[in-house]
């Protein structure tokens, strides 16, 4: 199976190690990457925040390129991204004028075609009993807390995608995988996300409030499937522990490094030794 | 002296393209909300001055840039009111008419070197990011702890191959310019 693939800023720069862990385990399951040829940022925060114009037409020349280029689903593994184009997708489905100038702006038709979708959705596709049936460990030692955060899940009339409140899927996949999930509290809690320059207080305290929840409820670690969860709880994670004066030492998986190492592959191949957190 | 500023209800409402009227102050915005303990006005409140009318008020708040973007107000209004585009809506119209309290301009810096960043590159270049934002800011406010920190995490970064020094850039960086002034908001006081 062939699918696109818009990778977003952040898996190209800060987050390669995710590239690395989603391109390796879908790899393993099959499914080849065609990324989307000269595709351009998002937009994220800043757009929304103060251009709202831009806002829709950054996502809009992307989308427009996939079409262009023939790709009807189209992957974007970072919910910031995948966030942004699904609403930008529904702002000129519901607003054919808003359509009409948008491809003016772009210089590309939109039909709107372009399927968007995140990490856990093709996993599914794939299916679990037929990645529970490749697997080649099982996950036994594993007590995740998995991390839904924000854009996954929200807005819900925008992303449809699992239940806003209590998301499951990530669950659902790693206990077929042998894992043992927690439950806990903040798994669809905010992290502070793109604010880890801009205002670091915000996110030092929304990320500790996260681990100190999850070791609470004796998860061994944490599992994202977003870029900027991963930056927050794991880069950040030494400031947070000099912060508040304890020690976490939590160590934060992509989702798709757990369903890698479940197939067979190494940590190196999935970008794992590349965390700052590292088991000892 | 400068002209006394059109801002209206119905101009919030455009730009965030939902009904803030249809609001009726139960407060399950602002009790879900988890920058609200760092807000001087809580989102509902935000949203009631914009009722009123008040709009400069809420414009000149803190709040308006305390909030993470993390959706949980518009995903749980049961008004379907969308509370997270009125905000960007009123970052927009603060922005723009040069309303934001000093101790806010870090992130207001920080989402312009973004855009301006995306503007130049059609994606983002992290480190030329990093250095334009901890220039400006620092510019802004002097504060050279704030300059110097995560100095030692650049090597750190290379290490792991979390950083690029010559990041991959659009071919087509024109269209990119052109997305950009077609887009372009009429600005006044912008700082």
């Amino acid at each position: 199976m062939e699918i696109g693939y818009y990778p977003g800023c952040a898996l190209h720069g800060s987050s390669a190690d995710y590239e690395m862990s989603v391109r390796a385990c879908l790899g393993a399951l099959g499914v080849s990457l065609r990324e989307l040829d000269d595709w351009i940022c998002c937009g994220a925060t800043a757009a929304h925040c103060l251009n709202h114009k831009l806002a829709v037409a950054l996502p809009a020349r992307n989308l427009a390129l996939a079409e262009r280029d023939g790709l009807k689903d189209l992957l974007a593994p970072c919910p910031m991204c995948s966030m942004e184009l699904l609403k930008a997708d529904r702002a000129m489905a519901r607003d054919p004028a808003l359509r009409r100038k948008m491809a003016e702006i772009v210089e590309l038709p939109i039909a709107g075609k372009t399927r968007v979708c995140n990490l856990i959705q093709v996993l599914y596709e794939v299916g679990l009993q037929r990645i529970a049936e490749q697997a080649q460990v099982r996950l036994e030692t594993f007590k995740p807390a998995c991390y839904y955060g924000c854009l996954l899940t929200r807005p819900a009339d925008v992303l449809r995608f699992d239940d806003a409140e209590q998301p499951r899927s990530m669950e659902n996949l790693l206990t077929a995988l042998g894992a043992q999930p927690v439950d806990w509290n903040y798994r669809t809690e905010c992290c502070g996300a793109g604010m880890t320059m801009a205002n670091e207080t915000t996110v030092l305290e929304l990320s500790h409030k996260i681990l100190s929840n999850a070791a609470a409820h004796g998860a061994n670690c944490l599992v994202v499937a977003c870029p900027m969860c991963h930056v927050n709880l794991d880069m950040k994670q030494a400031d947070i522990e000099r912060r508040f004066g304890m020690a976490h030492g939590m160590m934060v998986y992509y989702l798709s490094d757990l369903v890698g190492l479940a197939l067979g592959l190494d940590q190196a191949t999935l970008g794992i030794n590349r965390h700052f957190v590292v088991r000892k | 002296m400068t002209m006394p500023l059109d801002l209206s209800t119905s101009l919030v409402e455009s730009l965030a393209h939902t009904r803030l009227r249809d609001c009726y102050q139960c407060g399950k915005c602002s009790a879900g909300c988890p920058a609200a303990e760092r807000m001087d006005l809580l989102p509902n409140q935000l949203i009631r001055l914009v009722q009123l009318g008040r709009v400069e008020k809420a414009l000149r708040a803190e709040a308006i840039w305390e909030c993470v973007s993390c959706m949980t107000c518009t995903s749980r209004c049961p008004k379907a009111v969308d509370c997270a585009g009125v905000l960007d809506a009123l970052r927009q119209l603060a922005a723009q008419h040069g309303l934001v309290p000093a101790s806010q301009h870090r992130t207001l810096v920080f989402q312009q070197a973004f855009l301006d960043n995306i503007r130049r590159n059609g994606r983002l270049a992290e480190l030329e990011l990093v250095g334009h934002f901890k220039t400006k800011a620092f510019l802004g406010d002097l504060n050279l702890p704030l300059l110097m920190k995560d100095a030692f995490l650049a090597p750190k970064l290379l290490k792991r191959g979390k950083l690029h020094l010559l990041p991959g850039k659009v071919k087509d960086r024109a269209v990119v310019e052109r997305i950009f002034q077609r887009c372009q908001e009429p600005t006044n006081g912008v700082p």
